[in-house]
């Protein structure tokens, strides 16, 4: 059913999208489907890498090692530069899904609480026609 | 990807640097939590510092009013007539720095790499460096600075300018050349080479150490050079603290003023009585638009309004141009630069001078006044300038705008001085900067003078209050990202909170008082930070050499 998943990553707290990496690696292998992992970054340095340069390093060797964990066949990133991550990533996120031509999104997402602002889920569900996962992780 | 300015996906890395080792890891000293369904991501301690400090500032001159208002306003002008040699000399140094850094082979180094690729296109480029770097004070001074120095009632001529009236106001014809000539050139020296040399050496400082250095962009980290690891302890928190304090009082202090301004055009023109009530809502209201422009981000707000900006304040110059005699104003701006070429060196001599009038009431309070804002501008100016070569960036932020400004002077002022020459006493801009002196009211007194006056004073009061937009908007930015340790991805309701903070200040300022003991208070922060600057200089000296090797 699907072909391509995409998946946004936020390198500075990949430690927090464990549960939404193993949906996404598991829906990979059983529909014999492309990852391509989905990185956004200010141009100035910031927690992840300190240059545009330094974060592609980074989101490729977060691609290698999540094949080699997963056992993942085909993996690829897709890093991109923003000037205003803070209000510009739902947007981005969007445009990159295009560009990619991917049929799935699997993306990590918080647990609602009371009077929330804004989910980046939501949002980007809003915005798109493709289809979205959204992985719940309980301790986030 | 769709917009080839906003987004890009990075097909091929960006080029050699020379980047910078450091143990730092960005947001290493960082709070980040949850208050009810606001996310924070603050560094600890300069978001705290400077927030309470600034609040104690403001309580201290609500509830001491008179003892803030006697101590700054008796600080501000001991520093200005004092250290006028200091801060005449220090800008006259910037200026050669960048000069010489347009023809040294350093000119060569790229911000961002070898092989980056300029962030933004020219003209968003442009609006953006302008509508944050002099706006407002185009608004305010273009005609009241070259109609005050042509008409110099009270002395402070500067370099001994011939005066063409006499005191009973009339015109003495053989005067009237050479005093338009140097009210030209004395008004585009505080506008031109020296205001924009000061943001570029903050600017470019940032850039290089932010883009080339790999650290965060944040006003410490140009201090690399100078302190090393140090930085990112009480030295770096004590830097940015200062940067935040200055740009947020800087911005307060002057929407409380712009309201007042923007009040009396308002009765001026369409008799809305002078009231705080009114002041308290034009300030809610440019807060307001400023709020929504932030949250649009810096490409979907801040830029598109400076660049509606430009296009509203362009239709203005080339409206006063047109219907105050092009030809006549077209030749003034040729005389205006030739005028400048003559007297810049004269007039930035800091030793030996008899109009100290004009060098320490004007000069050296421009400077002080450029120099409290440059960690602001500077700022906002590096974070939209990568990918620009040192030498492209000096050219784009010095030259450049330094005669888009004499262009704006020669035609504001020279609208203003012709309907002086032609009507004298009778001419509104007579009335209200030389025989009474009300200089909020100066650009709506030289539109009179033109047709279409209530249309085109409607205009001006629309540009003051963008301008202030996006002077609040790029400022809150700035500070957001101070105060999140150099983060520019720091959540959204830190914005909205500095936003926010700033209109309240100013509100709180303005009805309990104390707004100019403030305003001088910040330029007072002027002396400490020229020799920030001049520091600065010799460490972009030092990086551009690195950058070289």
């Amino acid at each position: 059913m699907f072909t391509h998943i995409m998946v946004p990553v936020d390198l500075a707290h990949a430690d927090r999208l464990t549960r939404a990496l193993e949906a996404a690696a598991d829906l990979a292998k059983s529909h014999d489907a492309r990852i391509t992992y989905v990185g956004v970054t200010a141009p100035q340095p910031g927690q992840a890498a300190r240059s545009p340069e330094d974060f592609a390093d980074k989101l490729a060797q977060f691609a290698a090692t999540q094949a080699e964990a997963m056992g993942i066949a085909e993996t690829g990133t897709h890093p991109i530069i923003s000037h205003d991550p803070s209000v510009e990533l739902d947007r981005a996120l969007k445009e990159a899904a295009d560009s990619l031509g991917a049929d799935l999104i699997v993306m990590g997402s918080h647990i609602p609480r009371a009077f929330d602002l804004k989910s980046h889920g939501g949002h980007l569900a809003q915005m798109t026609d493709r289809s979205i996962l959204l992985i719940r992780d309980p301790q986030s | 990807m769709t917009d080839d300015t906003n987004i890009q996906g990075i097909p091929a890395p960006e080029g050699e640097a020379d980047l910078i080792e450091t143990d730092y890891d960005i947001g290493q000293d960082n709070v980040e939590g949850q208050v009810g369904p606001f996310g924070f991501d603050i560094h600890n301690p300069v978001f705290l510092i400077s927030g309470l400090s600034i609040v104690a500032f403001v309580v201290y001159a609500l509830l001491a009013p008179t003892q803030a208002g006697d101590f700054f306003g008796w600080l501000r002008p001991a520093l200005t007539s004092n250290f006028d040699w200091f801060f005449l000399m220090s800008a006259n140094i910037f200026v050669l720095f960048c000069l010489a850094l347009i023809v040294l082979p350093v000119g060569r180094v790229r911000l961002g790499g070898a092989e980056a690729t300029p962030d933004y296109s020219y003209p968003g480029w442009f609006a953006m460096l302008f509508a944050a770097g002099m706006g407002i004070g185009l608004m305010f001074f273009g005609v009241l600075e070259p109609a005050y120095y042509f008409g110099t009632p009270w002395g402070d001529a500067p370099l001994g300018t011939v005066r063409p009236f006499t005191e009973e106001g009339a015109l003495v014809a053989a005067n009237v050349e050479e005093a338009r000539r140097m009210a030209l050139a004395a008004t585009s020296y505080h506008w031109a080479l020296h205001p924009w040399a000061i943001y570029a050496v903050v600017a470019l400082a940032l850039a290089l150490f932010t883009y080339n250095k790999g650290l965060p962009l944040t006003i410490r980290s140009a201090f690399y050079p100078l302190l090393g690891d140090r930085v990112w302890g009480w030295w770096g928190h004590v830097i940015d603290t200062l940067a935040v304090f200055a740009t947020l009082f800087g911005l307060a202090t002057s929407l409380g003023f712009g309201a007042q301004q923007a009040n009396a055009g308002l009765e001026y023109i369409y008799g809305i009585p002078i009231s705080i009530t009114a002041q308290v809502i034009l300030i809610v209201a440019i807060t307001a638009v400023a709020l929504i422009s932030v949250l649009r981000g810096l490409d979907g707000g801040v830029k598109r309004l400076s660049e509606l900006n430009m296009i509203l304040a362009f239709a203005l110059l080339l409206f006063v141009l047109f219907t105050a005699g092009a030809a006549t104003i077209l030749t003034e701006f040729g005389r205006g630069i030739v005028a400048y070429a003559q007297e810049v060196v004269p007039l930035s001599n800091p030793f030996g001078r008899e109009d100290t009038g004009y060098m320490q009431g004007w000069t050296a309070f421009y400077w002080a006044w450029w120099i409290s804002w440059s960690p602001f501008v500077g700022m906002f100016i590096a974070r939209v300038s990568r990918g620009r070569t040192v030498r492209e960036f000096i050219t784009c932020v010095l030259i450049i705008p330094s005669l888009v400004c004499v262009l704006w002077m020669a035609v504001f002022g020279g609208a203003a001085i012709n309907d002086m020459i032609a009507n004298t006493t009778e001419s509104a801009v007579y009335a209200n900067v030389i025989a009474a002196y009300s200089p909020e009211l100066s650009l709506f007194a030289m539109l009179e003078s033109l047709p279409l006056a209530s249309i085109t004073s409607t205009l001006g009061i629309i540009l003051v209050i963008v301008f202030f937009v996006t002077s609040s908007d790029s400022g809150s930015l700035v500070i957001d990202t101070i105060t999140a340790g150099g983060k520019i991805d720091a959540p959204v309701p830190q914005r909205i909170f500095w936003c926010t903070f700033e209109g309240l200040v100013a509100i709180a300022l303005l009805i309990g008082g104390g707004l100019a003991a403030l305003q001088a208070m910040v330029i007072s922060t002027g002396l400490p930070f020229t020799v920030v600057l001049l520091l600065l200089c010799y460490a972009i000296w030092r990086g551009l050499r690195a950058e070289q090797a």
